[in-house]
C-alpha cells in the first residue's frame, strides 16, 4: 500500500542505478532526489513548481532519465515509479558495509528486521535526557531517518541530563535544543539521516505525520499528546505513537500501536502463531476509571495522572514545579480520589511529593527508560518480539520495570486482551 | 521516610545522642558515624528499608562540628496538618537549598558521588554506556581498564567510537569522548589487561566501588577475587541480546561472583564430533577444532581427526601422512586428496562399522569428483580478486569466487569450491603462518574454510546447511548484542553503585532485564543472595580432587585444574611446607629448572609425593586467593564423561557433562538406546516440565511473599526446591559465550538449530 504525496512532502526514495548500490540516502526530499538523479545520470534535472521528471525503466530497474514533462502526462508514470522503487527496496539486500556494522544486532533480530529498520522514519518531539538516550539508541540501531523538533533554548536542566549537548556556551548559544542534538546524533551513525523540523507542534497538520512510521512525544501537555495521537490514528497507514516522561527517579512510557498484528514466538520450540493486539488511544488509556483498575496497578499510573491534571488546571509547563506546589498537588489528589471513589491511599503521598519536587531527570533512569523505549520502537518496526501494551513504568525505589495494560474500554474487551497478556506472562525466562 | 527529611540544627550532648541512637536496634552507631565521615550535612537517601519506632522519630547525625547535631525528622510519622505546616514554614525560611533536601535529583551534587573513586573494568558495549551514565550522574573520578582496540562491528552499539577510531584503544577513545561533554571531571584510562600485575590488591584498594562490564568468565573471576581481597564492593553485569543482568557483590553481605555455579563452555563427547554428528554445531566443532587445526595448526598437537579410522585400519603412520603436503605436489592435488580423505574415505571407513548405524541415518561419502568437475576446478578462482597480500586478514575465497552475500546459503558445489579456494589461498598467500594458525573469528579466510568444511560434512550426514554469517556466529561464539540492553544495564549498574556508596545495604538488588514479560515485569529486581558457605573463593572450604596419582602429571594438574578451573594466572602450589610449583618473574634458574622438572613428574613421584589423602595448597599471589585441595586417588575415569582424567568436587560449577540430552554418551561401539529423532520431542517435553515448575515456584513465592521484592526462591540456586530440575534446565539453557561481551542467559542459536531440525 504505497501512500505518498506528490508535491512538497518528503518521501522515501531509494534510487539505484545498479540495483545493489543506493545512490541516495533512504530519506531524501524531492529536490535531493532531483539533484541525485542529475549527479548519477548526468542530465540537467531542473525542478519547476509542478514538474516531474520522466524516467524510463526496464525490467532490471530504472535505466535512464529521458527528460521533463508536465504533470498531467506523467502522473501515472510517477505512480509506477514510486511503486517500482519501493518493490525493489523490499527485495534489496543489506550492503556489505551495513552487514559489517550491524553484525551483532542482526544476530539478535535478523537481516529482514534490519532492512525494515533502515527504511523507517521517526519523528521525535521534546529533547530532554530520556529522549536523547532514545535517539542515540535508534540511530545506532540504523533506522532510516530521525526528525527532531524542539525549539527551546538550552537550559541548565538540559545540560545536566542530555549528553548530546556540548557544555561550552559559545557552541550552544543561539541554537535550539533540536539543532544541537541533531549535530551530535549525526556523528553516531553516518548511515542515518538526522534532521530538524522547526514548527509549532500543535499546528502541524495530519498529513505531516503521514511521512513517519513512529512518532515519539515527550515533555508537552497531555492535551497536545491527545491531539497528536488522534492525528496519527486518523491516518490511513499505521503510525506507532509513543509518549515518554521522566521525573526524578521514575519514568513512564505510553504505547499506541492501534491494531498490531505480529508473529508471536511459540513457547520453547513451539511454532509461531499470529497474534493481534488492540491498543487504546492516549485519551482512552489515561481516562480509565480508577475504581475498576486492580489494586496492584502501578501507583505511578495514578500519580502521573494527578500531576497531569495539576499541570492542566494551573496552566503550568510540564516539569516546572517546586516544593511549594506539594500541598496543592496533594489536595488535588484527594479531590481526584474522591471523584473516582477510591480511597486516598490509592496514590501514596510520598510518591507524589517525590515526583513534584524532583522534576529533574535522573540520568540512570533516562538510560533505562530510553533503552526500553528504543527496544519497543525497534520491535514495532521490525514486527519481531512482544511489544509493551500499553504502559511501562520504572521506579528506582523498588527497582521494578512494570508493564500495565490500561484502557477505558468495557471490561469484556479488557478480559479478552488480558488473556493474551497472560499468555505472554507464562513464557518464563530461566 | 524516603521522600521528605527535614534537617534542623541543635546543640546536643554526645552521651544523649549515643543513647538515642542505641534505641534503634536496627543500626549500629558505627554505621551512622561512618556516614558522618563524609563531609556532608545531608543524610544519605534511604529507602523504606528501615522503619522507625513511633516513640523515637529522630535519627541523629553528627556534622563536622562535634557538638552540633542534626535531627532528622521522618515527616511521614507526623500528622498531615503538621506536615503541611512544616512545608509552609520551610518555604518561608528557605534557609536550605531545595535540591539539598530531596533524594535523586540532588544526588548529582551529593558528596558521596562527587567524592567517590570508581573503577570500570571494560570499555566495550556496557562500558561505553556506563561511562556516559556515570559522568552524567555526577561521578568525578573514574578509572577505566580495557585491553581491546576498536573494531567495525563495535560501532553499532559502542557509541563513543567512530569509524576513524577503528584500531585505537577503547579505554582511551572512550575517555576522550566523554570528556567532550563533561570536560571538568577526571577520567584515567588504562590500555592494559586487568590481569596485569600492576593492577594488584593495593591498586584496587583505592576505589570505593568496582564496576564490571567484561566479556569473559576468566577476567570476571579475577576481578572478583581482587575485590574480595581488597574488600571493595563489586557491581557485576552482563548482556546477551535483549537479556541482561546486574548484581552487587559486597564481602560479608552478599554472595561473591563465584558463590553460585556459572555455566561453563559447552563441550561435546569426542565420538559425536568425530563420527556421529547430529547437529550443525558438531560439524563446526569438527571443522574448527580438528580439520582446521590439523591442516594449519601446530602439527605436534594431539588431534582426534583420525581416531576412528585409525581404529579400523590400525596403521597410524599411513594416515598421518595423508595430511602432509608432498614436496612436489600441487595445491589442487593436495586439496583433492584431503577432501577425498576426510569426506569420502573416512566416512566409508565409519560406515563399515554396521553397529554404529543401526539406529542412525547413514552418512553419504562425498568425493571431490562427484561434486566438482575438473573444468570447474580449473576455473576456480581464476579472477584474481582475493585481496592484497599485505593484509592477511582481508584475503577471501568468497571474493575470488564472486560469492557476495554472507547470508546466502551455498550449495554443496559452492562449499566445495570455497573449500578448495580457501586451501589454495592459505598455501598461496599465507604459507608462512601454516603450522601456527589458530582459529580466529576475525580471520575471514579461516571462517570461510571452516564454514565450507562444516557444510560439506553436514551435507554428508544429512544435516541442514548454514550460511557463512550463521556459521561465523557459531564458530566464533559471537554474542548477540544491541545498544538498548547495554544502556538499560548501565543505568541499573549506576543505581546499584550509588546504593553501594551510600551503604544502603538493605536496598541492594540483583536486577534482570527480561525479553518476555514475567509477572508483569520487564526489569525484575531480586534480593541479593547470601554468601555460599561452601564457596571455595570467599570461604575457606577445601575442594576435593579425584585423580589417578600414579598416571597424572603435575602439568595436567596445573593446566586442567589450576588454570582452567580455578582461573589462576600466577599460581603457587605447596604440599605442606615444600614448594612444588611456582610462577613469577623473580625466580632464579635453578628453581625454574626444578619446577619444570616437577611438571613432567607424575604426582606420586614428586619430591614430596602427592597421594590419596594429601592436602595441596594452591595460591595466587596476585589475586591474593588461596585454596586447599584434598587429593583422592581414583584408578579409572570414563573417557567420554571425564575427558580430563580428573574430577574436581566442591567446585561451584555446572557439571561439564554433555549438555544435550540427545548427546548421551554412546556405549562402546556406538549403540544408542533410541533414535535421535525420537529423543528430541521427549527432551522438549522435559524442558517444558522444568519451565512449569519454575512458573509455579515463582507464583507460590509471589503469593506468599509479595513478589520478587522478597527473596525469590526459584532464582536462588543454593536453596532451590526444584534443584535437580533447574540444574537440568541450566544445562540446557545456559551457555557461556566467552569470547565477546557480556554474560549470557540463553543459548539462542542452539534453540534455533533445534527448531530447524524439527521442522525438517
Amino acid at each position: 500500500k504505497p501512500s505518498f504525496g506528490l508535491y512538497g512532502t518528503r518521501k522515501t526514495f531509494l534510487f539505484s542505478s545498479d540495483s545493489s548500490k543506493p545512490i541516495l540516502p533512504c530519506s531524501s526530499t524531492l529536490s535531493e532526489v532531483g539533484a541525485g538523479l542529475q549527479r548519477e545520470f548526468g542530465f540537467p534535472v531542473v525542478w519547476f513548481g509542478r514538474c516531474v521528471i520522466q524516467v524510463q525503466f526496464t525490467d532490471s530497474g530504472i535505466s535512464r532519465v529521458l527528460g521533463f514533462s508536465s504533470l498531467l502526462l506523467n502522473c501515472l508514470l510517477i505512480v509506477n515509479l514510486v511503486t517500482r522503487v519501493r518493490l525493489e527496496m523490499e527485495g534489496e539486500q543489506l550492503t556489505e558495509q551495513e552487514t559489517a556494522l550491524y553484525d551483532r544486532q542482526i544476530r539478535v533480530w535478523g537481516a529482514d528486521a534490519q532492512r525494515r529498520l533502515s527504511k523507517s522514519h521517526i519523528f521525535v518531539y521534546g529533547m530532554k535526557g530520556t529522549v536523547a538516550e532514545f535517539c542515540k539508541n535508534i540511530v545506532l540501531a540504523g533506522v532510516g531517518s530521525v526528525t527532531l523538533m524542539d525549539d527551546r533554548a538550552v537550559t541548565n536542566e538540559a545540560l545536566a541530563s542530555n549528553f548530546l549537548i556540548p557544555p561550552e556556551e559559545k557552541v550552544y548559544s543561539g541554537k535550539t535544543l533540536a539543532e544541537l542534538c541533531c549535530d551530535s546524533l549525526k556523528e553516531f551513525n553516518p548511515m542515518v539521516h538526522v534532521s530538524v523540523e522547526k514548527a509549532e507542534l500543535v499546528t502541524l497538520g495530519q498529513q505531516f505525520f503521514e511521512k513517519f512510521d513512529v512518532v515519539v512525544i515527550s515533555s508537552c501537555p497531555p492535551a497536545t499528546k491527545i491531539l497528536i495521537n488522534e492525528k496519527c490514528r486518523k491516518l490511513s497507514k499505521r503510525v506507532a505513537f509513543y509518549t515518554v516522561e521522566c521525573r526524578d527517579s521514575c519514568g513512564e512510557i505510553f504505547v499506541d500501536l492501534q491494531n498490531y498484528k505480529y508473529m508471536k514466538k511459540g513457547k520453547a520450540d513451539g511454532p509461531a502463531s499470529e497474534c493481534e493486539l488492540r491498543y487504546s488511544s492516549f485519551q482512552e488509556a489515561t481516562s480509565a476509571p480508577w475504581g475498576r483498575l486492580q489494586r496492584r496497578t502501578s501507583k505511578l499510573y495514578f500519580a502521573m495522572r494527578v500531576i497531569e491534571s495539576f499541570e492542566e488546571a494551573n496552566g503550568r509547563n510540564p516539569g516546572v514545579f517546586s516544593v511549594e506546589d506539594v500541598p496543592a498537588v496533594l489536595q488535588l489528589k484527594r479531590k481526584l480520589c474522591e471523584a473516582q471513589s477510591v480511597s486516598e491511599s490509592f496514590v501514596p503521598d510520598t510518591l507524589l511529593e517525590r515526583l513534584v519536587i524532583g522534576s529533574i531527570e535522573f540520568p540512570p533512569v533516562c538510560a533505562i527508560i530510553g533503552g526500553i523505549l528504543g527496544q519497543e520502537v525497534i520491535k514495532a518496526i521490525s514486527g519481531k518480539g512482544d511489544p509493551v501494551k500499553n504502559f511501562f513504568y520504572f521506579d528506582v525505589v523498588d527497582g521494578k520495570g512494570v508493564i500495565e495494560d490500561i484502557s477505558s474500554r468495557a471490561p469484556e474487551a479488557d478480559s479478552a486482551s488480558s488473556k493474551s497478556a497472560n499468555i505472554i506472562t507464562q513464557v518464563v525466562l530461566e | 521516610f524516603h521522600s521528605c527529611l527535614l534537617f534542623l540544627s541543635f546543640p546536643f550532648s554526645l552521651p544523649r545522642i549515643r543513647k538515642l541512637v542505641l534505641v534503634h536496634q536496627r543500626f549500629s552507631l558505627e554505621d551512622r558515624l561512618f556516614i558522618s565521615l563524609v563531609p556532608c550535612s545531608i543524610l544519605q537517601y534511604h529507602s523504606h528499608s528501615f522503619t522507625f519506632p513511633l516513640f523515637a522519630p529522630f535519627l541523629l547525625l553528627p556534622t563536622t562540628t562535634i557538638f552540633h547535631w542534626q535531627i532528622v525528622i521522618d515527616l511521614q510519622l507526623l500528622p498531615r496538618s503538621f506536615r503541611l505546616a512544616l512545608y509552609f514554614a520551610y518555604f518561608i525560611c528557605r534557609s536550605i537549598p531545595v535540591s539539598a533536601l530531596f533524594p535523586m535529583a540532588s544526588l548529582q551534587q551529593s558528596p558521596a558521588i562527587k567524592g567517590a573513586k570508581v573503577l570500570m573494568v571494560g570499555a566495550g558495549g556496557i562500558g561505553c554506556e556506563l561511562l556516559k551514565t556515570l559522568a552524567l550522574s555526577g561521578f568525578e573520578d573514574i578509572h577505566i581498564i580495557d585491553m581491546d582496540t576498536i573494531e567495525v562491528s563495535n560501532l553499532n552499539r559502542q557509541f563513543l567510537f567512530r569509524q576513524k577510531h577503528v584500531g585505537q584503544s577503547k579505554a582511551k577513545v572512550a575517555r576522550d569522548a566523554v570528556l567532550r561533554f563533561r570536560p571538568h571531571i577526571s577520567i584515567t584510562s588504562h590500555h592494559a589487561n586487568v590481569k596485569d600485575s600492576s593492577f594488584n590488591v593495593d591498586f584496587f584498594k583505592q576505589f570505593n566501588v568496582v564496576l564490571n562490564g567484561l566479556d569473559n568468565l576468566d577476567a570476571r573471576r579475577h576481578v572478583n577475587r581482587l575485590c574480595l581481597a581488597a574488600e571493595v564492593p563489586l557491581v557485576e553485569s552482563g548482556t546477551t541480546g535483549f537479556l541482561g543482568q546486574v548484581s552487587v557483590h559486597v564481602k560479608g553481605r552478599t554472595d561473591c561472583y563465584e558463590c553460585n555455579p556459572k555455566p561453563s563452555p559447552k563441550t561435546y563427547p569426542v565420538c559425536t564430533i568425530t563420527s556421529t554428528p547430529s547437529k550443525f554445531v558438531h560439524c563446526i566443532v569438527w571443522a574448527k577444532e580438528l580439520l582446521f587445526a590439523k591442516l594449519f595448526g601446530d602439527k605436534n598437537q594431539d588431534n582426534d581427526l583420525n581416531v576412528r579410522s585409525n581404529d579400523s585400519t590400525g596403521s597410524s603412520e599411513q594416515t598421518e601422512d595423508v595430511f602432509e603436503r608432498k614436496a612436489d605436489e600441487s595445491v589442487e592435488h593436495y586439496g583433492r586428496r584431503i577432501y577425498d580423505h576426510v569426506f569420502g574415505y573416512n566416512i566409508e571407513q565409519a560406515l563399515s562399522n554396521e553397529e554404529t548405524w543401526k539406529n542412525r541415518n547413514k552418512p553419504r561419502p562425498i568425493y571431490s569428483s562427484d561434486v566438482i568437475s575438473a573444468e570447474l576446478m580449473q576455473q576456480n578462482g581464476s579472477s584474481n580478486k582475493a585481496g592484497s597480500a599485505d593484509d592477511p586478514l582481508s584475503v577471501s575465497a568468497m571474493a575470488s569466487l564472486g560469492l557476495k552475500n554472507p547470508q546466502d546459503l551455498w550449495s554443496l558445489t559452492d562449499n566445495s569450491r570455497v573449500f578448495f579456494e580457501a586451501l589454495k589461498l592459505f598455501f598461496g598467500k599465507r604459507e608462512k603462518e601454516i603450522g601456527s594458525l589458530g582459529f580466529d573469528k576475525d580471520d575471514q579466510l579461516a571462517v570461510e574454510f571452516v564454514t565450507a568444511a562444516a557444510n560439506i560434512r553436514a551435507a554428508s550426514f544429512g544435516i541442514p546447511l548454514h550460511s557463512l554469517f550463521e556459521a561465523k556466529g557459531i564458530a566464533g561464539n559471537i554474542v548477540h548484542a544491541v545498544a538498548t540492553t547495554n544502556a538499560i544495564v548501565a543505568g541499573l549498574i549506576v543505581i546499584e553503585a550509588i546504593k553501594v556508596l551510600q551503604k544502603d545495604f538493605d536496598s541492594y538488588r540483583m536486577s534482570y532485564c527480561l525479553e518476555h514479560v514475567t509477572q508483569k515485569m520487564l526489569i525484575m529486581p531480586v534480593q541479593p543472595f547470601e554468601p555460599n558457605k561452601s564457596c571455595c573463593v570467599c570461604s575457606e572450604t577445601p575442594l576435593t580432587l579425584e585423580i589417578n596419582t600414579n598416571h597424572s602429571k603435575l602439568r595436567d594438574f596445573v593446566e586442567k585444574i589450576v588454570k582452567a578451573k580455578l582461573s589462576m594466572t600466577s599460581p603457587l602450589i605447596m604440599h605442606g611446607s615444600s614448594l612444588l610449583y611456582e610462577v613469577g618473574d623473580d625466580l632464579d634458574e635453578a628453581m625454574i629448572a626444578n619446577y619444570s622438572a616437577n611438571l613432567e613428574k607424575v604426582l606420586s613421584s614428586l619430591p614430596s609425593p602427592v597421594t590419596s589423602g594429601t592436602m595441596l595448597t594452591v595460591e595466587d599471589l596476585l589475586q591474593e586467593f588461596t585454596c586447599n585441595i584434598n587429593i583422592k586417588h581414583r584408578e579409572e575415569f570414563d573417557e567420554e564423561n571425564e575427558p580430563d582424567g580428573m574430577v574436581l568436587l566442591g567446585w561451584t560449577q555446572v557439571p561439564t557433562k554433555p549438555k544435550d540430552d540427545d548427546d548421551k554418551p554412546h556405549t562402546g561401539n556406538g549403540v544408542s538406546t533410541s533414535k535421535t529423532s525420537e529423543t528430541e520431542p521427549a527432551v522438549a517435553q522435559a524442558d517444558a516440565g522444568v519451565v512449569k515448575i519454575n512458573v509455579e515456584a515463582i507464583d507460590a513465592s509471589g503469593k506468599k511473599r509479595k513478589g520478587p521484592d522478597s527473596k525469590d526462591i526459584s532464582l536462588d540456586p543454593p536453596s532451590n526446591v526444584a534443584d535437580e530440575a533447574t540444574a537440568a534446565n541450566h544445562k540446557k539453557v545456559q551457555q557461556i559465550d566467552e569470547d565477546e561481551e557480556d554474560l549470557v542467559v540463553l543459548d539462542q542459536w542452539d534453540i534455533d538449530t533445534n527448531k530447524k531440525q524439527k521442522l525438517r
